[in-house]
């Protein structure tokens, strides 16, 4: 994917670009019964999905400032999840904190009303596949 | 009354059931919502551990000039299937949380074929509990992800609105 272009699973989960925060793309999914758990809540993995999303986003927008045309592939992911995703819409935003020659490390949050109380926050590392 | 609040009053028999089925529940679990979405299904499950499955699907794509999925569905089904593995090992259903997951995406998934995750409960506590799990795509010797997470057992009134 592209720092503006979300792949099939992201658009049938209804996530999109909302805008850009400090370099990187911020993410947005609507509430929608698709990315309910437990009743009246978010499923994790719907979140999950969500950080992941920002995590590649801000990976890429970071790829293409640099000119660096290498493809990204997820090595690992851990979450922590910090509340209950709530029936309304969730944002996320990436921050790169390296992205050397083969690894990238990435810091994702996602919030929902209020941006000061994230509902869950991960790391996620990239390998980086030089064409 | 809509098919939602028939399907939570179908939650809440199986939660209040005295023994947990690991089928039934997962029969409902994957009827609706997300797991709905995702098309997830029950396979398998023993003493401690649960298999659920799902079938590779065009929307499910993270890279659409491979065909590989993208791995939220899987952090879904791994997500689910820890979580039942709890269940399944203290034989009754509690209300729980996810604290933490981490995956480990050993290896893209293969276009086309479905995924499986076997989970388990490898610990139980009384306030939490330690699952661990495995994705693969036919063969678990040669998985496609690996999980490890923990589960916080909560108050009912907490788990559903």
């Amino acid at each position: 994917m592209t720092s503006t272009d979300l792949p099939p699973y992201a658009r049938a989960m209804g996530m999109a670009i909302v805008g850009t925060d400090n370099g990187s793309p911020v993410i947005a999914m609507d509430f929608a019964p698709r990315a309910m758990g437990r009743p009246g809540f978010l499923h994790g993995g719907a979140i999950g999905g969500v950080l992941e999303m920002a995590g590649f986003a801000a990976l890429a927008a970071e790829l293409e400032r640099q000119g660096n045309p290498a493809r990204i592939k997820p090595i690992n992911i851990s979450t922590e999840y910090l509340r209950s995703g709530l029936p309304e819409t969730i944002y996320a935003r990436g921050e790169v904190v390296r992205a050397g020659r083969r690894v990238a490390n990435v810091r994702i949050e996602a919030w929902q009303a209020d941006r000061d109380r994230p509902v869950a926050s991960c790391w996620m590392n990239f390998q980086l596949k030089t064409p | 009354m809509d098919s939602s609040d028939v399907n939570d009053r179908r939650l809440e028999r199986l939660a209040m059931a005295e023994t947990f089925d690991p089928r039934l529940w997962a029969q409902h679990m994957t009827s609706s919502a997300h797991g709905g979405f995702i098309g997830m299904r029950y396979r398998d499950h023993g003493d401690i551990w649960i298999e659920l499955e799902f079938d590779w699907r065009a929307d499910l794509v993270g890279d659409p000039e491979t065909g590989v999925l993208a791995s939220g569905p899987i952090i879904s089904l791994l997500d689910n299937a820890t979580s039942m593995s709890v269940w399944t090992r203290l034989g009754k259903f509690r209300p729980q949380v996810t604290l933490d997951l981490r995956i480990d995406y050993t290896r893209a998934a293969s276009p086309g074929k479905p995924i499986v995750a076997r989970a388990e409960c490898y610990q139980l506590r009384r306030s939490m509990a330690f699952v661990r799990g495995i994705a693969h795509d036919g063969d678990i010797s040669d998985p496609v992800a690996h999980a490890a997470g923990i589960f916080l057992a909560v108050d009912g009134p907490e788990w559903i609105k």
